[in-house]
Formats: C-alpha cells, structure tokens, sequence
C-alpha cells in the first residue's frame, strides 16, 4: 500500500522523523485555516500518489491567505498525470540551504537491507543513479546486524553531506532505519531531506509504501487503507477477498495462482486478444470464491468472454466445478465461458460441469486451446457490437 | 538420483494439526513420504492419522531422527518455525505459508545464513519439492509428476510448476525432481541452488526453468547457465502482458522501471543459450524435443 505524502509525514511522525508543521485540506477554506496554523509562508501540496507534481504546478508557495486561497482552488480538482487531487497538504515553508536523498528498501539480489544516500536531492533518485551513480552512498544493512550510530555517521560522511548537517542526518537515518523495520514498509524514501539556513535536518517529502502482508500487525493501517483510491471493480473484487486488477481488454480471466494468471494474460495476448483484468482466485478455491470471482467479472462491461483456468494443487478441479455451476445459477453472467480444468480431481470435476456445458459455457482440454477459443469468442461478441 | 530428498528423507509437518497441515501432511505421506511426526507447541502427546505429534522440534528430532521439515502455519508463526526447525538441527526445510511480512522473512533468512549455513530452506510461499516416485514435501499433487527423470524442474511460481510437471508427464518425460522456489522476495533457494545441483545430478538430463517478472533472478540464473551449465535448458517466464508497477499477486511479482521486466529475462537466458518458450504448453513440447535428442 503506497501512502500519500501526508500520510508518509503522520507515519514518520510517529518514530519521531522531523518534518514541518502543517496540516491537510480538502477546501480552500481549510487550506486557509491551516495555513494560519503553521505560519506563514506556507507550501501548497497537492496530494496525489505519483510523481511529478512540482512541474505539473501541484506544488505552491504562498505568502498569504489569498495566495493560499488562489493556489488551493486551482490545485484542488486538478489533474496529474490521470489523478484528481482531492487533498491539499499545508506546511511551513522552509528555507531550504542543502537538498540531500534517503532512503531504506530491501535489496532483493543481495538479501539485506539497502540504504541509499545522497547529497544530490531533490531530484528524481533514478536519474542520479544513471548520470552519477557515485554520487549515492549506498549501505547494506543486514537485519540480524542492524544499524548503529557510528554506522550512519560513517555513511554520512561517505554521501559527503554538510559537516554542520552530520549529527542531525545520523539521528534521522537512524530512526529512518527503525521506521523501515519496525514499520513494516517496503519503502521509506525522504526526498528531500533538508538541511534549512538555520542549521536544521528535516523530511520535506516522505514516500512510503507499506508491506501489505504486515496488515495484520498495524490495525493503525485501516486509516490509509480508507483513503485508498481504486478502480470499482478492484475494490468489489478486494471485498470479496480477490486479488485481482483491472486491465483494459475483452476476455475476462480467472486463474488460480499468480504464476499461472500471468501466464494465462500472456497466452490471451500470444493468440490476438486483450485481457480485461488479472484475477488469482488462490489457493483452495470454493464455491463461494468462484461465484464471487464470476460476479466481479460480470460486472466489468468491457467483457465479452470469460476464461477460467485452474491448475489443481491445493485448489480441487471439483469444488471449482461446483462453484461454476452454483455461480451459473446465482448471477447472470452476461459472457460465455470457456473453462480448462487440469490437476487435483480434474476428472470428477469434469463430470460435475459435463451436464451443465452448452453455447454459454464450453471446456477445453488445454490451456491454449481454452484462450483461443475465448479469444474468438470475445472477437465474435465485439463484432456483433453487442453482449 | 534426485536433488535435496529422496526416498530416506523423514520428515516432520510443523502444523500438523492445522487443517491445512492434516491435509497435505497426509497426502504427502499416502504418496510415500516417510512422514514421522508433526509438531504443535501444546499438543505434544496427541497424534494424526497416527502420525505422532510433539510440542518442539526438537523432541520430534530426537524421537524420529527426522532431517527435514514441512512448515505449514499461518503468516504470524511461519518465520519462528523455520528459525525452531533450523535449531534442532533439520537439514532441509520446507515453508509453503503464503504472506509472511517482507521483515521477518529477511530477518530469518539472514539469522539461517548467520547461525545455521548449512540448512536449506526452500520457500516460503512455494509448492515444495517432489521427487517422483521418492518423497513429496509440499502441496504439488503426487499424480500429475512422473518418476524416473530424466528433467528437473525449478519455477518461482506453484500454478505454473504444476503445469509444468503436467505437460512432461503426459508426453511420457518423468522428472528427476520439482523444486519450487516461491515467488516471495527472499526466497530461501533460488534458481542458481537448483541449477547447480541439477548441473551435479548424474540422472538429471535437461532442466525446465520457470520463472516470472520482478527481481534480477532469473538474469543472474542466465549467467550461471552461460558460465557453468553443460545440460540443456528450457525456460519460460510468466509476465510479458503484465502491467508495470502493480503487484500480481505473489510479492515478488512486480516490475519497477525497465528493471525485472520479462523481455529482459528472456533476452538473457536466450543469449545465454537456453531454449525460450512462449508458453507452457510450447516449453513442454520444447523439452519433449530436446530429451528426444539426449
């Protein structure tokens, strides 16, 4: 789960990460209010999850109510980059001397933790990693090892950031590094982290993206979790428990195990059609599970055919059987189906569909053959213009 | 032969008496898996199917001489049972638990590379390791695997594993054994591991790579091949359709930039001299023509 800025500042907050004293709005007038809360001037953020925001005019200073007043209402409602931003963050502007980069991830090839510093912020991290790749001072943190203060300062000293910045820049990545662990993020990014004129070490940005499998462990999460902004059908599909994402094409896909969903968008796509989503239904598939996956396919228009793959490992082809068929008398399912069955209790599973199979729901032996004929089926139901 | 188990492998099933553990710790044995025991801190004393359960590790070790653990609990418990089973001195441990927090899994991956250098763990998050005909730890149903070699099979993903061990079999190629790897970040083998002893397995022929989008795995697996393979490889990765920045379903899974996407992948491992299929169904054909060939 990516966080917005706000969310990412509340979250660093928490472990004690310094940052500017502000607030967020949803109107002009509490862009105000907040503004005269944290003093003047103030920076006017728009909050959406990409990047890009300064140059798209997302990001603006203001001197006084009425700049905040002008900035706010052509921020709020603007576009970027396909986001409307609804949420304004409100801060202290503060008078930036030195712009470095941190942050902590894990460093799948080599298996620790990797901290990388910068004295070169403020600007996209990648690009600096391609046109001066020195310029970051990178850390490998081993998780049973962690981090110790003269850790961070030899790694300061190693980025070249600012003598007078030294002792402050050690505490933040330190707590960065608790933050990191402690908080469960796949990401903790600072960018910038400021040094100020008068000598001060703080996060002017924040970048956070939460592990999801953590979920469990930080009930303080579900705020986050509310203000996610998602797709309908992925937000139907989550309720019930799918792990699914919204594409753009015709054939509905239903597989179970990502492995085999991805594979199975991949054969769509080799045999000339478009898939309209990734849907893993997971292990140990029931009824219920089938029925649900059916009906959030259903739902998604763009579908004019449905492909559902299940290899059977944990998942058993007959209680998958039964879900089709439960599904089929439950909902009404706008596309045909075309169903490939193989694995645990193929056969049995076989039998269960054999009675209910016709026009609107056909089996294939093979993987292949099963894309195909749902590829031409959704080509046939487009060219008819019609479900 | 068979890589990391065969038939004298005793295994023990850390959540035996879980639903789960029950239903894939027996079938594992029904396959012919010596499995000698279940562990459940607070149930010791009781048994499955009977199949003697013990509260630690520990004491199912001493009492059974097992040397290899399938670990089949929930999120929460899964990286201090691999932590317990390492202790009591298991050589090699299964985790098929799916979602366990990305900082416990470093964490324990980095404590069992400290403290305990020559266990294995192959997961989590994975289908397991079967050897057809020998010994079955993990979910893979037995039936779809074919015994005798001469491939072995290593795949990030447990659906397309199955696939994989499905289309070998029904064209008459058996396989010498199936290692999935897991499609977490830090798994606890990787493709290298497998290849390596694949390499070294005189019985093993050729060798069937799966992999998928995400990580640099599959490209460093590519210079093991071009550097140090002699033995044929077909390999297939799961990912080309697959839309950048967004996680699918396994957390390993997620393309960032032009970095870990599946044309990278397969450009390596083809300039590495691997045979690149589009699909499962062409890798299986692809394999069946180069066994035919051995």
């Amino acid at each position: 789960m990516d966080l917005f800025e706000y969310q990412g500042k509340q979250y660093f907050a928490r472990f004690g990460i310094p940052t500017s004293p502000g607030g967020v709005a949803d109107t002009v007038d509490q862009a105000v209010a907040q503004a005269e809360q944290a003093g003047y001037p103030v920076v006017v953020k728009a909050q959406v999850k990409v990047g890009g925001r300064g140059k798209a005019g997302g990001i603006k200073l203001a001197a006084d109510a009425d700049e905040v007043r002008t900035h706010a209402g052509a921020i709020l409602g603007m576009d970027i980059k396909g986001h409307t931003v609804e949420r304004l963050w409100i801060e202290n502007a503060s008078d930036i001397a030195k712009e470095y980069y941190a942050s902590f991830t894990l460093d799948r090839a080599a298996k620790v933790h990797l901290g990388m510093l910068s004295a070169r912020g403020g600007v996209d991290i990648e690009e600096v990693a391609a046109e001066e790749p020195e310029a970051i001072a990178r850390l490998h943190v081993d998780p049973t090892e962690g981090i110790d203060a003269a850790a961070a300062r030899a790694w300061v000293d190693d980025a070249n950031l600012d003598p007078e910045a030294r002792e402050q820049a050690a505490a933040v990545l330190l707590t960065l590094y608790r933050c990191y662990v402690e908080g469960d993020c796949d990401l903790a990014e600072i960018n910038p982290l400021i040094l100020t004129t008068d000598g001060r070490v703080h996060a002017l940005d924040a970048k956070v993206t939460l592990d999801d499998n953590a979920r469990y462990r930080h009930p303080e999460w579900e705020e986050f979790a509310a203000t996610e902004v998602e797709d309908p059908r992925e937000r139907r599909a989550k309720e019930k428990g799918l792990n699914y994402i919204g594409l753009s094409g015709s054939v509905g896909i239903i597989a179970n195990g990502a492995g085999l969903a991805m594979s199975t968008l991949d054969v769509v796509n080799q045999v000339g059609g478009t898939a309209a989503n990734f849907l893993d239904i997971g292990g140990g598939a029931n009824a219920d599970v089938m029925a649900a996956a059916l009906e959030v396919i259903n739902s998604d228009e763009a579908v004019r055919s449905i492909l559902v793959n299940i290899f059977g490992g944990i998942t058993r082809c007959d209680e998958v059987a039964n879900g089709v068929v439960e599904a089929l008398g439950r909902v009404d399912i706008a596309s045909p189906i075309v169903i490939r069955i193989d694995g645990t209790n193929a056969e049995a599973g076989r039998e269960i569909l054999k009675p209910h199979l016709s026009d609107r729901l056909r089996a294939r032996p093979t993987m292949l053959d099963a894309a195909r004929e749902a590829v031409a089926l959704a080509a046939a139901a487009t060219g008819e213009g019609a479900r | 032969m068979s890589i990391f188990v065969d038939e004298r492998t005793k295994v023990i099933v850390q959540g035996l008496t879980g639903s789960q553990g029950r239903f894939h710790g027996l079938r594992n044995r029904d396959y012919g898996t010596k499995v000698v025991a279940g562990v459940t801190p607070g149930k010791g004393g009781s048994s499955v199917d009977g199949i003697p359960v013990y509260d630690s590790v520990g004491e199912a070790v001493d009492k059974t001489g097992a040397d290899a653990s399938f670990v089949v609990v929930p999120p929460p418990a899964a990286a201090g049972a691999i932590l317990d089973a390492a202790a009591a001195g298991i050589a090699l441990i299964v985790c098929i638990t799916e979602g366990i927090p990305a900082q416990d899994e470093a964490l324990a991956y980095n404590r069992l590379r400290r403290d305990f250098p020559a266990t294995r763990l192959i997961g989590p998050n994975c289908p397991g390791v079967i050897s057809p005909g020998k010994c079955n730890i993990g979910i893979t149903s037995g039936d779809i695997a074919m015994a005798g070699g001469p491939v072995g099979i290593v795949s990030r993903s447990g659906t397309l594993t199955y696939q994989a061990l499905h289309e070998l079999s029904q064209q008459g190629v058996g396989q010498t054994t199936c290692v999935g790897i897991g499609g977490d970040p830090v798994p606890g083998t990787n493709f290298i591991d497998c290849l390596e002893r694949f390499e070294a397995d005189p019985d093993t022929k050729a060798v069937m790579m799966i992999g998928e989008i995400g990580g640099s795995e599959e490209e460093r697996a590519a210079d093991f091949i071009r550097d140090h393979m002699t033995k044929p490889v077909v390999a297939y990765i799961a990912g080309v359709t697959a839309p950048p920045g967004r996680k699918m379903g396994h957390a390993g899974a997620i393309v960032s930039g032009s970095q870990g996407t599946a044309q990278g992948k397969i450009d390596a491992l083809t300039a590495a001299g691997a045979t690149v299929a589009q699909n499962p169904t062409e890798a299986g054909e692809a394999m069946v023509e180069v066994v035919r060939k051995l």
